[in-house]
């Protein structure tokens, strides 16, 4: 008896449908990638370990209230920043970008750190300017995005910076940023563009750009990878190979297929119908975590848990329309699905976060 | 300015941004969904097409080149495994170091080296090129022990192909060689490339030339799954090689070596044919060469010397040799004479040592200075006097003879299954006018009846007329393939003999002719010492082909003359002759007299194949390292049972297509 109230006490935070459609979509991601590793049994035993983990992390990040939460806000917001001043100076240099600090006994990637700490800066920051707020506001919060977004994507780093960008914005747009300013934003990024293209990316980058446009310029070296992965896609047909029979899998054509291009791995071993599967999956996913974002008390809960949902949408949406060759190759895996422990843990993290901020009902007004 | 909400407003505001921003997302689902349908539905046979040529390597299986036998199946070409070192270039490390290091266990020439180089020059980096042919097992066991330092490095078994008998038989036989553009160039038009992927070997000279499109067989296709390495991972079906076919020859190995000693130290050809088929008994051209140096590339330095040599080792002289026919052709001209009803049997000369035409004082001399006296038909052809054929020429006139010295086969190919024959000349007017821009002068005529001047025959040439002479007329296509079998079906075919003329003689005449060539080898013959002590009939007739023009009025003298200026020895025969078994034309390079050089030859290779006496000097036929397939022998023959073989139906259908 005392231990059901304690299992209950335990799970109490956390949301049961969510916590349904997570299992699902991990019990998917665990055979997926079983198939894609080969079925490599160490990599099976670390990739149930992340989960286990991240699970663990979630399950605790649910029992913080978000007021507490709150309170963490601005200094993992300023341990963030002194850390990426940290990377821009002393930095390791990994493939040409420095994105990794040394600390000794580990290597960090504070970039990682910002995906969550960006948002809830902002999102504290409007919480808190909710009584007064005025326009200029967005300006102050403007800066407070583009701060770190700087110092990623000077690493460089661009898929980091531009998802961190849409993170950040995602908390600005709920918290009702004006339409104009919008327009006039993309209107003004828009005539950046060509600027942009000719002394802010690097080389890489718009060979990435470029590879996308015509994968055929270049099939043994950047667009090795659209091509194999849109192969993969096209060759599942309606009802895909199979599992464990994917050629382009199993016979080594596919680049990174654990990781960042595990979609193709499914998408060719179940075919259009899993495909149809999983969009529902991550659709159902994306519903209940605005429904539960709509449902938190707080505005801090509510623009958090909002952007937390929308980023994973942004990642999800992101990542297929890469492997299926209609985005750019940038490195983001598909959220909850690619093997990897930072990016599940980041995400279940977050989904924490939105479980909390629903299920903490008493708020204590400030 | 502060902006004053009521919490309320601020929450629907809220609301409706995450209602915006759901449908936004929803919106992009569907797009991405397209997305798929436009992959997986729309696209989905170029891109299943596309994961499978990725996925499916056709690899091809060669086949193994038939087997070429003797008529008693003594193996005169076959193949044999060895095992060589292999290197992929993209899989190996530095490939200078690797080499180097590799010769520290194996032997690795100088001539390895270039040959390495030249092929991967040609190649593509990820086939593997053999670095050493043929290891010996003391090699290949200190390679398997070393292997685990040689990345890129494999030891594989191949097939080579071997001439166990070597030099006599080069000529016939041939070669085969690496597939060069020229071969490549072929192929591609023939259509018949698909069929050499994976072989890298075609017939460049001889019977391997030949019968390449019998002997190849068929390669077969392996289908295999392979990785983004290009590695086989597993094999999805396979489509066996079927091997090339077995050709069985005429030829007979212990004859041709026979024929090769007996020439000593002599250059020349010989050919022996069965009268009976027209099957090609030996065809021997020397000196020959060793052709195995040609199978996997023949280094310059040997090449140059067999190219350059003064020796010429690399001509088929008994098909690519043109000579005068000399004192040979002139059996021939005396059935002309008898047949065409300028001589008579009966009707003689009177020889003073030379002919003049009428109203000339050049003199055409007689080789023998003072003349022969009375010489009729019989006598001319017994003692070869040359007087008795100036006056017949000129009576006959160039055209009458060229006109029946053609259905012997002169001036025209005899149509052997081997390539680059020459066909010789029977000179006309209308040649002359064509080739010189000259009209025919009565004396060209003269010369040519004893096979001098502007006549050139082959020594092939020479055995086809002998053998239309011993046949009574009928002419066989001479042939080399016996029979082949095709390995699939294991079914044996025959080559049906061909005649290619039928001429029609009087037989009386026929009869004098042979008798006149019976009397050659006879005491009191030219041949006299050659044909001495046979228990066969031998019929024969000598020759001297001229290889410097001997000045008006000068005389030739042997020993006055250079080695190699001296006359070519001539000699063809028949035996026995009533009831003809062999014919042989032989021509000795430089030899002088057809009677004391050619003839001797003729009777030891005679005496071999009628009486199965074997020469002093001959030593036994070593059949090589090859098995003889005992199977293959129907009975062992002996060298005067020719199996006559004949199944017409079923051989001369694959003949024919083979000819057009």
């Amino acid at each position: 008896m005392i231990i059901l109230r304690w299992i209950k006490h335990v799970f109490c935070y956390l949301d049961g449908p969510m916590l349904g459609l997570i299992s699902l979509l991990l019990l998917t991601s665990i055979a997926v990638v079983f198939s894609a590793s080969g079925e490599n049994s160490d990599r099976m035993v670390s990739h149930l370990t992340n989960i286990g983990v991240a699970l663990g992390a979630m399950l605790l990040v649910s029992h913080i209230p978000p007021q507490r939460m709150m309170q963490f806000a601005p200094p993992a917001y300023v341990i963030g920043i002194l850390l990426l001043l940290g990377v821009a100076l002393f930095g390791v240099l990994v493939n040409g970008s420095r994105r990794w600090l040394e600390l000794g006994f580990t290597r960090i990637q504070p970039s990682e750190l910002m995906r969550l700490a960006l948002p809830m800066m902002l999102a504290w920051f409007f919480h808190y300017k909710q009584e007064t707020l005025r326009s200029r506001d967005f300006a102050y919060a403007g800066l407070l995005l583009a701060i770190p977004v700087a110092f990623i994507a000077k690493q460089p780093d661009l898929g980091t910076s531009l998802m961190i960008t849409a993170s950040g914005f995602y908390v600005l747009f709920l918290a009702g940023l004006s339409w104009k300013v919008m327009v006039g934003a993309a209107a003004a990024a828009g005539s950046a563009l060509p600027i942009a293209w000719h002394y802010l990316l690097h080389d890489y980058q718009r060979q990435r750009v470029l590879t996308l446009i015509d994968p055929s310029t270049d099939p043994l070296g950047a667009g090795y990878h659209i091509i194999q992965s849109t192969i993969a896609v096209g060759s599942g047909g309606v009802a895909g190979k199979g599992w464990m029979m994917g050629t382009q899998t199993h016979l080594d054509f596919l680049p990174e297929r654990s990781t960042d291009f595990i979609f193709a791995v499914f998408s060719e071993e179940f075919g259009l119908i899993g495909n149809l599967f999983l969009l529902l999956l991550y659709a159902a996913i994306i519903w209940r975590g605005l429904y539960l974002a709509a449902s938190a008390p707080s505005l801090f809960g509510r623009l958090l848990s909002g952007a937390i949902v929308l980023t994973f949408f942004t990642y999800a949406f992101v990542n297929m329309g890469m492997v299926s060759g209609i985005l750019p190759v940038v490195g983001v895996p598909l959220p909850l699905v690619s093997y990897g422990g930072t990016s599940m843990l980041t995400v279940l993290l977050g989904f924490g976060i939105v479980m909390s901020a629903a299920t903490h009902k008493k708020l204590v007004k400030t | 300015m502060l902006r004053l909400i009521n919490p309320k407003q601020e929450f629907l505001r809220y609301r409706r941004r995450l209602e915006i921003a759901g449908i936004v997302a929803a919106v992009l689902f569907v797009a991405l969904f397209s997305r798929f349908v436009w992959l997986q539905i729309a696209q989905f046979e170029r891109y299943h097409a596309l994961a499978e040529n990725n996925r499916i390597a056709l690899l091809p299986a060669p086949p193994s080149r038939g087997v070429i036998y003797d008529r008693h199946n003594i193996v005169l070409a076959h193949n044999f495994s060895a095992s060589t070192l292999e290197i992929t270039p993209s899989k190996a490390a530095k490939l200078d170091k690797t080499i180097d290091q590799l010769s520290e266990i194996v032997s690795i020439s100088t001539g390895d080296r270039k040959r390495f180089k030249k092929m991967l020059a040609e190649s593509k980096n990820f086939e593997s090129i053999p670095i050493r042919n043929m290891l010996s097992e003391e090699e290949a066991a200190r390679f398997a022990v070393n292997r685990y330092r040689f990345p890129g490095v494999e030891m594989k078994a191949r097939q080579f192909r071997q001439y166990p008998l070597g030099d006599p038989f080069a000529h016939v036989v041939g070669y085969i060689g690496r597939i060069g553009d020229k071969d490549q160039e072929r192929l591609q038009e023939d259509g018949r490339i698909a069929n050499y992927k994976g072989t890298d070997h075609i017939g460049k000279l001889g019977l391997e030339a030949r019968y390449e499109h019998w002997l190849h067989g068929r390669t077969g296709i392996e289908k295999v799954e392979t990785d983004s390495g290009g590695r086989a991972v597993r094999t999805l079906s396979r489509t066996p090689p079927v091997a090339g076919y077995n050709l069985y020859l005429h030829l007979d190995a212990k004859l041709q070596q026979i024929a090769e000693k007996v020439f000593g130290d002599y250059r020349g050809a010989l050919v022996a044919l069965d009268p009976r088929n027209g099957g090609v008994l030996a065809l021997v051209s020397k000196p020959g060469f060793d052709p195995n140096l040609f199978v996997d590339g023949i280094d310059v330095p040997t090449w140059r010397e067999l190219n350059d040599s003064l020796d010429r080792p690399l001509i088929n002289r008994a098909l690519r040799g043109v000579y005068p026919p000399g004192s040979t052709i002139k059996p021939f001209m005396g059935l002309a004479g008898l047949e065409l009803g300028i001589r008579k049997a009966g009707d003689s000369i009177v020889d003073q040592g030379y002919f003049s035409l009428p109203g000339s004082s050049h003199r055409y001399r007689d080789w023998k200075k003072d003349g022969h006296g009375n010489v009729d038909l019989k006598r001319s052809i017994v003692i070869s006097c040359d007087t008795y054929y100036y006056g017949l020429a000129h009576q006959m006139g160039i055209e009458r003879m060229a006109e029946f010295m053609s259905h012997f086969g002169f001036g025209r190919k005899s149509d052997i299954d081997l390539d680059g024959e020459l066909s010789g000349l029977m000179p006309t007017p209308e040649w002359k006018k064509r080739r010189f821009k000259q009209s025919w002068w009565p004396g060209e005529t003269v010369v040519a009846g004893i096979g001098q001047g502007y006549v050139l025959a082959t020594p092939m040439q020479l055995a086809v007329a002998t053998m239309a002479l011993a046949n009574d007329g009928v002419v066989y296509k001479p042939q080399l393939l016996r029979a082949w079998r095709d390995p699939s079906t294991d079914k044996m075919s025959y080559a049906a003999p061909r005649i290619t003329e039928r001429i029609k003689l009087n037989p009386e005449h026929l009869r004098l002719i042979k008798e006149a060539m019976t009397d050659v080898m006879l005491p009191g013959g030219t041949a006299s010492i050659a044909g001495a002590g046979t228990p066969y009939a031998f019929a024969g007739k000598t020759g001297t082909a001229q290889v410097i023009g001997i000045k008006q009025g000068a005389r030739y003298i042997e020993s006055q003359v250079q080695m190699r200026h001296r006359d070519h020895a001539l000699f063809i025969s028949f035996a026995p002759a009533d009831d003809p078994k062999i014919v042989i034309a032989v021509m000795v390079e430089n030899g002088g007299h057809g009677g004391s050089i050619a003839a001797p030859i003729a009777r030891k290779v005679t005496d071999y194949w009628l009486l199965g006496k074997l020469p002093a000097i001959y030593e036994p036929v070593e059949p090589g390292p090859a098995e003889i397939d005992a199977g293959d022998a129907e009975t062992d023959l002996a060298p005067s049972e020719i199996s006559l073989s004949s199944n017409p139906g079923a051989a001369t259908a694959p003949l024919q297509e083979r000819e057009q």
